[in-house]
């Protein structure tokens, strides 16, 4: 839990310069089961072993892997909400492994998240207005009903959306009441975890398409994490694959994409579906196949 | 931890995209239907009785049921149905006063136990189980002998045993709001434990605890009575179901039907209560929805 300042020596990971908003250093992350016999604990769970990376401010940061890769554990991580087993993490050049709730408000001011399932993401007991304002509340900023108001229509929602409850609204429009309230305390770094894979495939543009114009505009840092290469093409600058809890390749998302280097990366891009390959009748199980290291 | 279908009741993450209106559930309207008659009874008693319920007529001891007296007399000449609608309000000042108490401290200690990190949580729910491990009679009956046999005794002593039920069901549905993303964005948007436990665990966790008190007001209804027959609970000469049954008991083989009379009104009550307890769950529980 010791502070590490952010000129210590680097470890073996990327460069990291203060201009960041997001770098990690070999981060790892174990999770105890509980004991299943009275001899021996139970071996831990790697969540994460060793993962370095850094997002420069502005840019859009893709994190694509399968799920229980280790995608959501380093992002609660980033967000202050767990504590890496080693390793550190700082967010605009500060250290936040090992600070207390109270040292984390800048991370909280500065850094928002967007969840994956619509339906459990908002509060089915609150108003949207209320949902959208509680970042507000919480850290204390005036001027709610306008800033609400505000946001909603930056969203492309309608105004009365704000007395109404979750359950009256579709997938789509809950992430963007979701996105919203992310925007709310004007954070300058946005999270995303799946935001689009639990919707129809005909609103998802329209959300993708949202969040990007929002990153632009406001200038944001993007996170993004989705198992979907697709989705990531479109939004990401830069891309990171992630697989058993460790980073095995980075770089342009182009690059990565038009010449993946490492065989996971390459079984991934082949595992996007296209027309063509459905109709030569290729199965999932001669893509495993193929591209076994 | 605690039972799983209790569990699923929590409101938070209802996988009904929109609310429909559900159809009420019989049980809901035949509960609710006996809980109202119960009530009016017991506010009707306020303002109107057909006799004096405690005024003794040795004149007509032991009447049979007339147009006069509705259910008879007992061996003092006062009025069963009198006595009857006078012990409602008994009963449910009781069911009340015990769930009332029940409920704030369970509430309280189940979320506690569900959002405390690690050991204390579980220290919670330990001391919870020793609490549930002794039998509830028991317990109204050690509180009565040091204070007193009284009705209030009897009712936070009903309220003190069902505390851990409250506790227990509470907890498994705070576990499960607190998994929510809901309470991860309030917790990155700087939310603070007590914020997140009244704005969110709490809303969430109501429909638990409204289920939970309907059933718990059944029993507490049962326990006073049963106190009541011990001569534990309300001392006469205020009517109580409880201890009408019991006066009844050297009457029996002349009177039978003095035991009848409250007997079907406690079942009656007990019915209503646990009927509307079911029927709020069934309202309540998302996955009832599929059963249908």
């Amino acid at each position: 839990m010791a502070e590490q300042p952010t000129s210590a020596p680097l470890a073996p990971g990327p460069r990291t310069g203060p201009a960041d908003a997001i770098s990690v250093r070999d981060v790892t992350r174990d999770y105890r089961r509980p004991r299943t016999s009275l001899r021996h604990p139970s071996p831990p769970v790697h969540a994460l072993r060793g993962v370095s990376f850094a997002v420069p401010a502005g840019q859009r940061f893709g994190i694509v892997g399968e799920s229980g890769c280790g995608k959501s554990t380093l992002l609660r991580i980033l967000a202050g909400l767990d504590r890496p087993t080693s390793g550190s993490v700082a967010i605009d050049g500060r250290d936040i492994t090992g600070l207390r709730e109270r040292q984390l408000r800048f991370v909280r001011e500065r850094l928002q998240l967007v969840f994956q399932d619509p339906m459990s993401s908002l509060d089915p007991r609150m108003r949207v207005g209320d949902i959208v304002a509680e970042p507000l509340v919480a850290q204390g900023h005036g001027n709610r009903r306008e800033r609400v108001a505000e946001l909603l229509e930056a969203v492309g929602l309608r105004a009365d959306a704000a007395d109404r409850y979750p359950h009256q609204f579709s997938g789509g429009q809950r992430q963007r009441i979701s996105i919203a309230r992310a925007l709310a305390p004007r954070p300058k770094i946005i999270v995303a975890d799946e935001p689009v894979s639990a919707l129809d495939v005909s609103v998802r543009a329209q959300v993708l398409n949202l969040i990007a114009d929002l990153v632009d505009e406001l200038n944001l840092t993007l996170v993004f994490v989705s198992h979907d290469l697709s989705v990531v093409r479109h939004v990401c600058d830069r891309v990171a694959v992630m697989h058993n809890g460790q980073i095995v390749e980075t770089g342009a998302t182009e690059q990565v994409y038009e010449d993946p280097r490492h065989s996971y990366t390459r079984r991934l891009i082949s595992a996007v579906p296209t027309l063509g390959k459905a109709l030569s009748g290729v199965s999932a199980a001669d893509l495993n196949r193929e591209y076994q290291p | 931890m605690s039972a799983p279908n209790t569990e699923a009741a929590v409101a938070s993450a209802a996988p009904e995209g929109r609310r429909r209106r559900r159809p009420v559930p019989g049980s809901l309207l035949v509960g609710g239907l006996i809980v109202v008659a119960v009530l009016g009874m017991a506010l009707l008693s306020f303002v109107w009785t057909p006799h004096d319920p405690t005024l003794v007529n040795p004149a007509a001891r032991l009447e049979t049921p007339s147009s006069e007296y509705w259910f008879g007399t007992d061996k003092f000449g006062r009025d069963v149905f009198s006595q009857i609608m006078m012990g409602s309000r008994t009963t449910l000042f009781v069911g009340f006063v015990a769930v009332g108490v029940a409920a704030l401290v369970g509430v309280v200690l189940g979320i506690v136990a569900g959002m405390a990190p690690g050991w204390f949580g579980e220290l919670l729910m330990r001391g919870n189980d020793l609490i549930l491990a002794f039998p509830a009679l028991l317990l109204t009956i050690m509180f009565s002998a040091v204070y007193g046999a009284g009705t209030l005794v009897a009712m936070i002593a009903i309220g003190i045993a069902s505390i851990p039920h409250f506790a227990r069901l509470i907890r498994g549905g705070t576990l499960q709001v607190m998994r929510t993303e809901y309470v991860i964005a309030a917790r990155a948007a700087g939310r603070g434990p007590f914020a997140i436990a009244l704005r969110h665990v709490l809303p969430n966790v109501s429909g638990l605890v409204i289920v939970q008190a309907s059933v718990g007001f059944a029993i507490a209804v049962l326990a006073e009575a049963a106190l009541s027959f011990l001569g534990f609970g309300t001392p006469p000469p205020t009517p109580s179901w409880g201890r009408m049954l019991q006066e009844s008991q050297e009457m029996l083989s002349i009177a039978p039907r003095l035991a009848v009379f409250p007997g079907i009104a406690i079942a009656v009550a007990v019915l209503g209560f646990n009927l509307l307890g079911d029927g709020l769950r069934d309202r309540f529980d998302p996955k009832m929805e599929d059963r249908r």
